[in-house]
């Protein structure tokens, strides 16, 4: 199977937990374990005077990056399910083509 | 399971899918999300988005994914359950059939015509969920009682902003253009990309508010959209805006002048549209040139400058857009608010055009049926509906469905009330945790009605305290209904709730409901079953039925902006608005009739640091601004606090508190604080964060402890955290309409527990 990697807008992201909770559903984790978890940063004023406020998605190492679902031509269920849309999951191959397109300037991109 | 549907996938071995759409039970409003609910003996075992919905795309928040812990969680309420009168306050109910619950209404409700008219039954509604299409049925054609009631101070909840927007636009409620009519969304070659959203008292991406999907939001930003939001917290929107107008709560009516003075004095308005469309622009501009930004900022607490350059950047950027939240309906002075925003929205033109704010007739379908059930109470019946002895609140009586909560409590608690009050029917509503402001006095009213009657999910304080009959209900995915979003006031879709499961032993709102005026008033209630009732709600626009939205899921009704110019947004189909003038009227012709000013101003909430209405001794020992109710994603309203993954997410009610105000009051994050004014007191959890100002704390509201003993006097820790004990009552507007819930004084202080709360 091709390599894949989870890329997330997370400028983006609003903190709504629908990866969390999606996840724990689809590999029945306990409340207290996490395939992927919502990390906060901010809300911060810089010296400039703007705020700055991000919620960062971080897939753990219990993610598989829903081979399952994506074998069966579905998204992963973070990736449908996430409410700003800021979850793709795609081949490895295509990550630098993404990035190019995708002119952000707050993107994470992992391998879990 | 239906044979043969559209939207059943057999998958064999006694698994089937379903496509549908929700809306609460279990609590969110009516948004109507696409969801796949695959089912196994007749067990819901998977919730996961439907892609094919053209609104949600798949997208879920996180209510909705843990639909199971709701729908299996060991609490629901199971079957029909009864109580004696007595026992009030006690774990003593007694499991019943439907049968012997529905014999027990009837003969109720036929014993209390009798001996003290139909008028002596009230029914009180909650928010958001699926019943509001419905109580206003139950309480006139069912009960044939005026007295179709709720407990919210000043009715402060879309209400408010549903009728300024009939009053002066004629119109039913203006929303954010998302390009939610098209198939092809935001592909949809007729539409536009606003430039500016005016974001007012609202954070829609954590409340979905009154059908509005609030990611939309997020789209709009990625394709550019820019925002401008005006909000006491930083939210996470006000973090990635242009433009914070941090305003202190309860001030929107004043910053909405000065900005509606810039927009004039600068002469930035949209003159055709103005002169045109819109009347009293030169009373209303005489009425806004006394608000300078400077006056405001002084007023507000915001900056003067950043206060003109939002203006400007609203209005010179065409086509913009706005959206106006709950908190124009929470406060005394919401009305003029209201008036004001909307009058911003007119000056810059962006009514009913691409990227602007769509509109649409005042009420449709189930929407318009369930207000009109009321033609069937005859008049004399209808002259006996609760209303203010001093003649106060006209307006209110003339515009909305029932009486005024805060006079249904006046004449609750008088020890012999024009009418013999004897009975209470409740939906969806928590009324002592949640909406009910000076709680405890509601408990000591409620309690004095010799039968009161509930349909819900779950156990809750208010139920335990006061309920002598619970009906279960079944919850969105156990039976079928029909989503209108907006409540049929612009209504962008009509989403059919498919039934994926047989429930075991609850019914729908519906199904009780036809249940119930069969056996009442069977006269009204020709419809066997709830699909005949939805496929005649259809047939008043359509000639297809609900067998064919369920066949479709999701049908979106068709479009056209600038309504105006067509006569489609008049009754008489002539071009305009449907208002007295026929035009959008910044200068509002009916307001006067209720003793109302005609132009807006600014009015201190009764409980400011600035108010003339309290002693400079009350200020000092409450120096601090409250304001409350903002949401959090895993909660609806009183809801969610049993469901365990929901829970997580929210534990604890948080009071949150600038870090030099906590300082200062040498709290530390996750203590205990005590939150008080004259009112009340409550406790809640510290959260020490830049996102208010020092002088403002923003507590969270409806909250209640379903882990701890549900007995009286604890009621599941009922008023240890609730924030609606500090709010006062009748603190209403003229009109009838708006009260304080976000906008009060308090101080604060550190406690050792949340047990250290006494009553």
């Amino acid at each position: 199977m091709e390599k894949r990697a989870m890329l997330i807008d997370y400028g983006y992201c609003t903190g709504c937990h629908s990866c969390e909770v999606s996840c724990r559903k689809k590999n029945d984790l306990r409340l207290d374990e996490w395939g992927i978890k919502v990390n906060e940063v901010g809300p911060q004023k810089f010296s400039n005077g703007k705020w700055e406020w991000d919620f960062v998605p971080v897939p753990s190492s219990l993610c598989d990056l829903c081979e399952d679902r994506i074998a069966e031509g579905s998204k992963p269920l973070c990736e449908l399910h996430c409410l700003a849309a800021v979850i793709r999951v795609v081949p490895v191959s295509e990550v630098s083509s993404c990035l190019e397109s995708m002119d952000k300037d707050k993107v994470a991109v992992y391998l879990p | 399971m239906e044979e043969n549907a559209k939207w059943v996938e057999d998958l064999g071995d006694g698994v089937h899918k379903v496509r549908t759409c929700v809306w609460s039970p279990p609590g969110d409003h009516p948004v109507g999300c696409g969801i796949i609910v695959t089912v196994k003996d007749n067990k819901v075992i998977n919730v996961e988005g439907d892609p094919t919905h053209p609104i949600t795309q798949g997208r879920l928040c996180p209510r909705c994914i843990a639909m199971d812990e709701a729908l299996y969680h060991p609490d629901r309420i199971l079957h029909p359950m009864k109580r004696d009168r007595a026992d009030r306050g006690k774990d003593a109910w007694e499991q019943i059939s439907w049968d012997e619950a529905l014999d027990l209404i009837e003969s109720k409700v036929r014993h209390f015509w009798e001996v003290a008219g139909p008028e002596s039954i009230l029914t009180f509604t909650g928010t958001g969920r699926e019943i509001t299409m419905y109580s206003a049925a139950y309480c006139h054609a069912i009960f044939g009682s005026p007295n179709y009631c709720m407990v919210l101070s000043g009715g402060s909840c879309y209400g408010p902003r549903c009728t300024i927007a009939n009053f002066q636009l004629g119109a039913g409620y203006p929303e954010l253009d998302y390009a939610a009519y098209f198939p092809d969304r935001y592909e949809d070659p007729r539409w536009e990309l606003p430039q500016y959203i005016l974001v007012w008292g609202k954070n829609p991406v954590y409340s979905n508010p009154d059908g509005f999907f609030g990611h939309a939001l997020i789209d709009l930003m990625k394709m550019g959209s820019k925002l401008i939001v005006v909000d006491p917290q930083l939210t996470w929107i006000a973090a990635h805006a242009e433009y914070h107008l941090q305003l202190r709560p309860g001030t929107d009516a004043a910053l909405a002048m000065a900005m509606c003075n810039v927009i004039i004095e600068e002469d930035l308005y949209d003159h055709e549209f103005v002169e045109k469309w819109v009347y009293g622009f030169d009373e209303f501009a005489a009425c806004v040139a006394e608000w300078s930004p400077e006056r405001a900022a002084e007023v507000c607490w915001v900056d003067a400058d950043v206060l003109r350059e939002a203006a400007r950047a609203f209005a010179t950027h065409s086509p913009s857009s706005a959206l106006w939240g709950l908190s124009i309906d929470t406060e005394t002075n919401g009305v003029q608010a209201g008036h004001t925003f909307l009058a911003i929205c007119a000056l810059t033109g962006y009514m009913d055009v691409p990227g602007g704010i769509t509109l649409a007739r005042p009420s449709s379908f189930t929407g318009k049926w369930r207000y009109e059930t009321v033609n069937s109470v005859p008049d004399e019946v209808r002259a006996k509906r609760i209303k203010d002895q001093q003649g106060r609140y006209s307006c209110w009586d003339a515009a909305g469905p029932g009486p005024l909560p805060d006079v249904t409590l006046d004449w609750l608690e008088m020890d012999e009330p024009p009418t013999d009050f004897k009975m209470s029917y409740w939906f969806g509503t928590n009324p002592l945790a949640c909406m009910s402001v000076q709680p405890m006095r509601w408990e000591k009213a409620l309690d004095k009605l010799e039968f009161n009657v509930v349909q819900d999910v779950f156990m809750n304080p208010s139920i335990m305290r006061l309920c002598d009959l619970v009906l279960p209900l079944s919850m969105s995915v156990e039976h079928a209904g029909i989503v209108m979003p907006h409540f049929g006031r612009n209504t962008h879709f009509l989403g059919a709730m498919n039934k994926a499961v047989e429930p075991l032993d609850s019914k729908s709102d519906v199904e009780i409901m036809l249940e119930l005026g069969r056996r009442l008033r069977p006269e009204l209630w020709p419809w066997e079953t709830p699909e005949q009732f939805f496929t005649d709600q259809l047939h008043t626009a359509y000639d297809w039925g609900f067998k064919e939205l369920q066949d479709d899921v999701v049908f979106q009704q068709p479009f056209e902006y600038r309504k105006y110019e067509t006569g489609a947004l008049r009754a008489d189909g002539k071009p305009g608005f449907d208002t007295p003038t026929g035009l959008i009227e910044l200068k509002a012709s009916v307001y006067s009739v209720f003793g109302e000013k005609p132009l807006p101003y600014f009015k201190e909430p009764e409980l400011s640091p600035y108010s003339d209405a309290i002693s400079d001794e009350v200020k000092e020992e409450f120096p601090l601004v409250l304001t409350t109710g903002g949401r959090h994603i895993s909660m609806f309203h009183s809801e969610h606090r049993q469901i365990p993954s929901m829970r997580a997410l929210n534990p604890w009610p948080l009071i949150t508190i600038h870090p030099e105000t906590a300082a200062a009051h040498g709290i530390a994050e996750g203590d205990w604080v005590a939150i008080e004014n004259p009112l009340g007191r409550c406790i809640q959890k510290a959260c020490i964060r830049p996102v208010v100002d020092p002088r403002v704390v923003h507590a969270q509201h409806a909250w209640w402890y379903p882990e701890q003993s549900g007995e009286a006097p604890n009621l599941f820790g009922l008023y240890k955290s609730n924030i609606n004990s500090l709010i006062p009552h009748e603190s209403v507007g003229v009109t009838g309409y708006g009260a304080p819930y976000k906008n009060i004084i308090c101080k604060i202080y550190k406690v050792d527990s949340l047990d250290a709360f006494e009553a």
